[in-house]
């Protein structure tokens, strides 16, 4: 077809490229399906139909080579399908051999606009004897043409065979029904440039949202209110509707792992079976471009380094196909990914021997590792413990390489090993860079911002509590929090900020619980001030020394406030050290506890009933002065965060409560169901303690679900949902959703 | 304009005359709320908001290892370009912007030591007055200060 217009031209060839890599790679896939017997009938129509695509779009744009080469393929392909032929072991490795070629081809016209000049003529050659049904001369060369397939010296082009007529037929059907299916309706593909923009621009508009919505605080006018809170909604929506459009499954970059599995077990003569849980699981499009590299040598490395040999293997009563599992899921707005193999796991031994013979260590040090601290020696610059460098990993890019580049995005890697039964890679990354929930507070004067995502718990101490709750431990302060020492750490004095007057004689202390490497630590700040999402902006190479700095963001009221990187604060205040290896060993212990015992909040409602309810019900604790409360037809109402809250008198649901005196400040326990809240108001609150819940009396009384001995005492559990119902029939009927 | 002149937008730094070239310069900005970063080197004063950009202000008179300015006296800030995006550098006055023939430049004199010697690229003998140019490249790379702080601070 001759160029009669070069644009269009250009077009078509961008089409043919996305369709025919992405088709590509489905055919690399279903042949592994193939070659695993699990093939379905209609696989090798599907194969064949990629083939068929591309063969007939690269001929309808005039890309001679790329057709005949196709053509080749296809017709072995064609027999395949109509039963002609059994598909064997060779077919299959040509077949992906011939599927590279084609990708070879495909790349060189994207880069150069030519289809290359590369001789594919032996390939060819092999092909054509396959489909003759000739066998090949052994299956080893085979093997070795296939890595030796991009040194061959150019030769001859090879000449287009013409294709038996059965063949021919078919293209034509084809090729006429293509065109009209190309196009889909409800897709379109757009600039990742765009999108890139557009979520700029959201930042932008997230920033000012902030600023409206912290001036309208003050104002009284309600149309202003009114379209301020909209504009918050919308806002927020908009956000992540935006940041959706750049989500992608995980499983894009996986689809091309089975290959790679299969070609580097191949080489090192090696069986192993690829597993991949949660493809579905969507990350960031800038997050998964960054992460493709590092798991692509993650894998390269547990099949070299952490698969034994079949015999081996069998020798170890282990089965001699081995296991690789790859799992992403998603926990606590991150995204988690694990590499697991079932190999021989790391040689202890072996990698302190390695890491003292480069000088990584010093032999005082490899006596005081534990063996966690040993498995990181393998993320050090300059480490390789393969015995020699093979093809597959010791490129020069190591493991070091893997943990900056994860690292670089925010994620972190971890890794655990236990010898003869494998090895597990922990990748734990952001699902999105640009913006993210923080926690404001405010120490000697400045803001800093917290990201949530190392945020546990807020612990206030009060009075008393504030003098006698913190403990020294030979001068390290810590704090009891449910009976765990928590180390703390003064953001003052870590970042050597002034303290000012106001600041010095505020007796509360307040405790932000952060964690970072699997470690908990209280940081005491002087105030904290509310969550928000922050923009996250990068600081400049001035300031990139400091590590306890993850960025920087702009307030509500244009001021910038720096974003605080709870990991390198942590190693700033020597929170993590690297000698105690608490994390591994403390979780399976918390987890069993968890299991029955419940933390709960004791308080009184009217002078004498002991009263708790689980803490897990319990959104925030308040205090209302009388004065604020009002009243809005028979209920008590008060304003609570721009909503109008409702307010409930326990004492008045409990039959046996002698009716409480009116106090003031209210106590309030706030109780959050689906967008909805309502306030408890009680007498006093007591404590919060974790106990092992056993319900002893189940006599129901109005308002009361149960009775349980709690610090030897006889406690009501308190029925909130009954009371709710009682005191508002409709709270649970008609859930409101203001922001689904 | 002839081809051998430049532009030069001038400032006073503890009563010298300095120039930055004209295309080095995105803007020239009064005081600017800043951000104190701790633990930063002490030349850094802070962070300001440029329109949503976050820019590092740099103090000058630090990085010529001038006296400190006298407190309550607000800096003004000269926002240049550099390969590491907007740098605002501190300076206590803003002149004019001045057209210079090339004729009236010397190299700074084997006198000048210390940082000025490193920073100050020549020395542009006006009639009333020198002016002194700067190598904005080189005075927004802090990478040696930024040791110096770190090894201060360990």
């Amino acid at each position: 077809m001759a160029i009669n217009n070069e644009a269009l031209q250009q077009q078509l060839i961008n089409d043919l490229l996305i369709e025919s890599f992405d088709g590509l790679d489905r055919f690399d896939r279903e042949m592994l399906t193939l070659e695993k017997g699990e093939g379905q009938p209609d696989t090798l129509n599907i194969v064949f139909r990629v083939i068929h695509t591309i063969k007939g779009t690269a001929g309808c744009i005039g890309l001679g080579k790329i057709e005949s080469v196709a053509h080749v393929g296809e017709s072995l392909l064609s027999l395949l399908r109509d039963d002609k032929l059994k598909l064997s072991p060779p077919m299959i490795t040509a077949l992906l051999e011939y599927s590279d070629a084609l990708k070879d081809m495909l790349r060189c016209l994207e880069k150069t606009g030519h289809q290359g000049d590369k001789d594919y003529s032996a390939l060819l050659e092999k092909l054509k004897n396959l489909q003759a049904g000739e066998p090949l001369p052994a299956e080893k060369p085979a093997e070795e043409q296939c890595w030796g397939l991009f040194e061959d010296e150019p030769v001859a082009t090879a000449p287009a065979t013409p294709a038996p007529a059965v063949v021919e037929k078919t293209i034509v059907v084809d090729a006429a029904a293509r065109a009209t299916t190309s196009v889909s309706d409800t897709a379109i593909r757009v600039d990742v440039g765009q999108l890139d923009k557009l979520m700029n621009l959201v930042g932008e508009l997230v920033l000012a949202r902030n600023q409206i919505v912290q001036f309208t605080g003050k104002s009284t006018e309600p149309t202003l209110l009114n379209a301020a809170q909209r504009l918050n909604i919308l806002t927020t929506e908009l956000q992540e509707s935006v940041m959706k459009t750049r989500m992608q499954p995980i499983g894009n970059i996986w689809a091309k792992f089975p290959r790679i599995v299969r070609d580097v077990s191949q080489e090192l003569g090696k069986q192993i079976k690829l597993v991949m849980e949660g493809q579905e699981t969507e990350l960031d499009r800038t997050i998964i471009e960054a992460i493709k590299d590092p798991l692509t040598h993650i894998i390269r490395n547990s099949i070299d380094h952490g698969v034994e040999k079949p015999e081996v293997r069998t020798a170890a009563n282990k089965p001699a196909e081995g296991l690789l599992i790859l799992r992403a899921f998603h926990e606590g707005g991150q995204v988690n990914i694990e590499i697991m193999d079932d190999g021989q796991g790391i040689n202890v031994a072996r990698v302190k021997q390695k890491a003292l013979e480069k000088n990584l260590i010093t032999p005082d040090q490899a006596a005081g590792f534990s063996d966690r601290e040993v498995f990181n020696l393998i993320f050090l610059p300059g480490f390789s413990t393969a015995e020699k460098v093979t093809n597959v990993s010791g490129r020069g890019v190591g493991m070091d390489v893997v943990k900056t580049n994860i690292e670089k995005i925010g994620g972190s890697v971890d890794i655990f090993s236990e010898a003869g039964q494998g090895t597990t890679l922990k990748i734990k990354i952001p699902l999105t860079l640009a913006i993210i929930p923080a926690l404001i507070v405010t120490s000697g004067g400045e803001r800093f911002a917290i990201p949530q995502v190392n945020l546990l718990e807020l612990v206030r101490l009060e009075g008393e509590q504030a003098r006698k709750g913190i403990e020294l431990l030979y001068g390290a302060p810590v704090y009891r929090l449910r009976g765990h020492l928590l180390p703390l750490v003064y953001l003052n004095r870590e970042l050597k900020l002034e303290q000012s007057a106001d600041e010095k004689n505020s007796g509360d202390v307040q405790i932000v619980v952060l964690q970072a490497d699997g470690r908990q630590f209280g940081m005491v700040v002087n105030e904290i001030n509310d969550t928000e999402e922050i923009v996250v902006k990068p600081l400049g190479k001035q300031l990139k020394g400091i590590s306890c700095f993850a960025g920087a963001t702009i307030m509500g009221d244009g001021k910038v406030a720096l974003i605080l990187d709870v990991l390198g604060l942590a190693q700033l205040a020597k929170v993590i050290s690297e000698t105690r290896d608490r994390a591994l060993t403390e979780k399976p212990e918390e987890q069993t506890r968890a299991d029955d015992r419940q933390t709960l909040l004791l308080f009184n409602a009217g002078e004498n009933s002991r009263l708790a309810i689980p803490l897990s019900m319990v959104a925030r604790l308040e205090e209302f002065p009388l004065k604020d409360i009002e009243r809005a037809g028979d209920q008590d109402v008060v304003q609570y965060r721009g909503q109008i809250l409702p307010l409930i008198q326990i004492s008045q649901f409990l039959s046996q409560a002698e009716p409480a005196a009116q106090q003031d400040p209210m106590q309030v326990v706030v109780y959050s169901e689906a967008g909805r809240s309502v306030g408890l108001v009680v007498t006093k609150i007591n404590d919060i303690v974790e106990e092992t819940l056993a319900i002893k009396r189940d006599a129901p009384r109005r308002g009361i679900a149960g009775s349980a001995v709690i610090q030897d005492k006889v406690t009501d559990l308190l029925d909130v949902p009954g009371i709710i119902r009682a005191a508002d029939p409709d709270f649970y009927r008609e859930p409101k959703k203001e922001n689904p | 304009m002839s081809q051998t002149s430049k532009q030069y937008c001038t400032f006073f730094l503890n009563g010298l005359f300095f120039g930055v070239e004209v295309l080095n310069v995105q803007e020239v900005l009064r005081y600017q709320q800043m951000t104190h970063v701790p633990l930063a080197p002490a030349t850094v004063q802070g962070l300001i908001n440029l329109r949503g950009q976050i820019v590092t202000a740099i103090d000058l008179r630090h990085r010529l290892e001038l006296p400190a300015r006298v407190s309550g006296e607000l800096p003004m800030n000269v926002v240049v370009r550099s390969e590491d995006g907007a740098i605002s550098l501190l300076v206590d006055e803003i002149g004019d912007v001045v057209e210079i023939e090339d004729d009236v430049f010397e190299a700074p004199p084997e006198t000048l030591r210390g940082v000025a010697r490193d920073l100050i690229k020549g020395v542009y003998k006006l009639k009333e007055r020198l002016l002194l140019v700067l190598d904005t490249e080189r005075t927004v790379n802090l990478s040696g200060v930024t040791a110096l702080a770190k090894e201060q601070n360990n």
